[in-house]
């Protein structure tokens, strides 16, 4: 098991040493620093000082040392828009991201389950069909205009949802979550629905297959023929069995929801760090930029990781099959 | 003479059927076995149509500044211009554009970007997956490793960090789509080339002496078409989709191209003022476009999987 360990962390550090040298190389290199970095109205001294300070007149590889250097002490630069230190603006941001991301988490598994079982215990039903012709579209519909659909239909039209912002926030362990407060709640429900449209339709198809697959299984059989209770062999026995692919997926899926919060969180204003880096973007704040995609990427890498090594601490062929090799 | 025209009478008998049995004559007919389909194929052809002939079909050019006038801004739909002749069909935009119009052009614009970049993606990631399958070992756990490591990220996420690095441009739009892609196609084309690697006509053109680059792009490649056409309808669906997004957000396509991503995202600023025509149909379009790929795709997965068939 340590050796396991050992071993998933150091390809883990490997990812993110080999992703931070493309982020740096890809602002450094492809896009010229001096150009974003340095005031265009500075003169030939001026800017020759402006390149000394910023350590650009430097060797690449020296260069790239610096920025790891100061990377593990925290340090991804100076925000340009707001004279801040982009790390801290990025951590600022972040509990909004992650409010709305486990918020649209929570959706995909309350609505998707439930669903996906009644599509996988009635498959030949009308509202079954429905269901499973509307997650196709779940899929295969961009997620920034199902949004502006949304905001048109329940918030111009209808006028019963706000469509921007958080609303009023309340302090819960030194973080600001919109949540606890029902201003907040409502203006929480549109893009948490928006961002786990996708999520839903793929755990309503898990959850469908899993239960067709777990309603003919010997167990279900066996529960049936002692007269157990429909609802009771649902809940116990079929509930649980699909329970552990959808988990697993969820697990998974927790990065790409981060990660396709941008287009949500710049629909609907949401003022989380998905909004923060598209108009970094547009305005070029490369410190910014960089530490979105380290904090991004450091994410992805942990969630990865956890979710390697839960399974092989649930299945200890993962780990003997891995080390054979 | 009876003798002789029986022996004649047989092959001309056995004709036919074997004439109907054209391999793309069948797989026309295993097609239309979905009304669902032949509806979807029905409406993406005319989608490309129009792409094509926008210049030609489209009541003006949208982006001609002779040809718009800024006094017919923010008309609403079945509105005439202020002379009272002409009539918007879908409105006009807050530049007196007409819609429809507009909605051609952008089609025209998101398709060919669409579909370049997919074919671009389709070459690289075909090549790669069939050096890997063919080669095996080192070459093979190498590149699926980068395979895998890419498919593991999002794909908007690694298009937000090339763009980010390289600016916007329909070029640098194109570069991002196609570093997105080019994964799944390795992946897809590395798995069916390796079932078809084993098989004997592979071994029998090795032992003819041809060459490797023969052997791989004229005997292995016809072989793994069948996936790459499938996996080709769903990722160029979604690289329309994913275009959109990025231009949507306004890191994707200049404004000097717009795509039905950039309509889109013109036409929000008004729709909370409840002017919804400017958003609402380039969006419709560009929905439409995706679900009849879409459909097309599905069907065709289904038509071309031999699992399914037998």
């Amino acid at each position: 098991m340590w050796s396991y360990l050992l071993r998933r962390l150091v390809q883990a550090a490997l990812v993110v040493a080999v992703m931070a040298a493309i982020v740096f190389f890809g602002v450094n290199v492809i896009g010229n620093p001096v150009d974003i970095l340095i005031n265009p109205e500075f003169d030939q001294e001026e800017m020759a000082r402006a390149i000394k300070a910023l350590g650009l007149d430097k060797p690449l590889h020296e260069q790239f040392f610096y920025f790891v250097k100061n990377a593990l002490q925290g340090d991804l630069g100076i925000s340009f828009v707001f004279g801040e230190p982009a790390l801290k603006l990025i951590i600022q941001r972040m509990p909004a991201t992650l409010e709305l991301a486990f918020a649209s988490l929570f959706l995909s598994m309350v609505l998707g389950v439930p669903l996906g079982m009644y599509a996988g215990l009635k498959p030949e039903s009308k509202a079954s069909k429905t269901l499973m012709a509307g997650s196709i579209l779940g899929f295969s519909l961009p997620t920034f205009w199902v949004g502006i659909m949304m905001i048109m239909l329940f918030a111009v039209m209808l006028g019963w949802l706000p469509a921007t912002g958080r609303g009023d926030t309340t302090d819960l362990f030194g973080v600001q979550v919109s949540f606890l407060t029902w201003d907040g709640l409502t203006h929480l429900a549109l893009p948490a629905i928006n961002l786990a449209l996708t999520n839903i339709s793929l755990v309503m198809r898990l959850a469908r297959a899993g239960c067709k697959e777990a309603a003919l299984q010997d167990y279900v059989k066996f529960a049936r023929a002692k007269g157990m209770s429909e609802q009771r062999i649902v809940l116990k026995h079929i509930l649980k069995n699909i329970m552990i692919p959808v988990v697993t997926v969820l697990g998974l899926e927790f990065g790409s929801l981060i990660a396709f919060s941008v287009v949500t969180e710049t629909v609907f204003s949401w003022p989380g760090m998905g909004k923060l880096i598209i108009e970094s973007i547009q305005v070029l704040d490369r410190p910014i930029i960089v530490a979105y995609l380290m904090m991004t990427v450091l994410m992805f890498v942990t969630i990865n990781l956890l979710v390697d090594l839960t399974y092989s601490l649930l299945d200890p062929r993962v780990r003997l099959g891995g080390a054979g090799k | 003479m009876s003798v002789d025209s029986k022996i004649e009478a047989l092959p001309i008998e056995a004709a036919p059927p074997e004439r109907a049995e054209h391999p793309f004559r069948r797989f026309a007919g295993q097609f239309c076995h979905s009304p669902v389909a032949v509806v979807g194929l029905i409406v993406l052809a005319a989608i490309i149509l129009v792409a094509l002939f926008a210049p030609w079909i489209s009541p003006q050019n949208p982006y001609d500044l002779g040809q718009i006038d800024v006094l017919d801004a923010r008309l609403a739909p079945g509105d005439t211009d202020f002379t009272g002749e002409k009539v918007y069909l879908l409105g006009t935009d807050d530049q007196g554009r007409d819609m429809l119009s507009a909605i051609f052009y952008g089609l025209r614009i998101s398709l060919t970007v669409g579909v370049i970049s997919g074919l671009i993606a389709l070459s690289i990631g075909a090549a790669i997956g069939l050096l890997a399958a063919f080669y095996g070992g080192r070459v093979d756990a190498f590149i699926m490793r980068i395979v895998d490591l890419q498919l593991s990220f999002p794909a908007i996420l690694i298009a937000l960090m090339l763009l980010a690095a390289l600016g916007r441009g329909v070029d640098k739009t194109m570069i991002a789509l196609v570093a997105v892609q080019w994964a799944y196609y390795a992946r897809t084309v590395r798995g069916t080339a390796l079932v078809e690697r084993q098989k004997e006509y592979i071994s029998a053109a090795t032992c003819l002496g041809l060459g490797r680059a023969r052997i791989i792009f004229r005997h292995m490649l016809p072989n793994v078409v069948a996936p790459l056409i499938v996996v080709g309808a769903v990722q160029t669906a979604s690289a329309i989709s994913l275009e959109a997004t990025l231009s949507f957000l306004g890191i994707g396509l200049p404004v000097t191209e717009p795509s039905l991503g950039l309509l889109i995202a013109n036409g929000f600023e008004y729709m909370l003022t409840g002017k919804y025509w400017i958003s609402v149909f380039p969006g419709l379009a560009l929905l439409v476009t995706i679900v009849s790929i879409n459909l097309v795709g599905d069907q065709l997965r289904d038509v071309l999987n031999p699992r399914l068939s037998r």
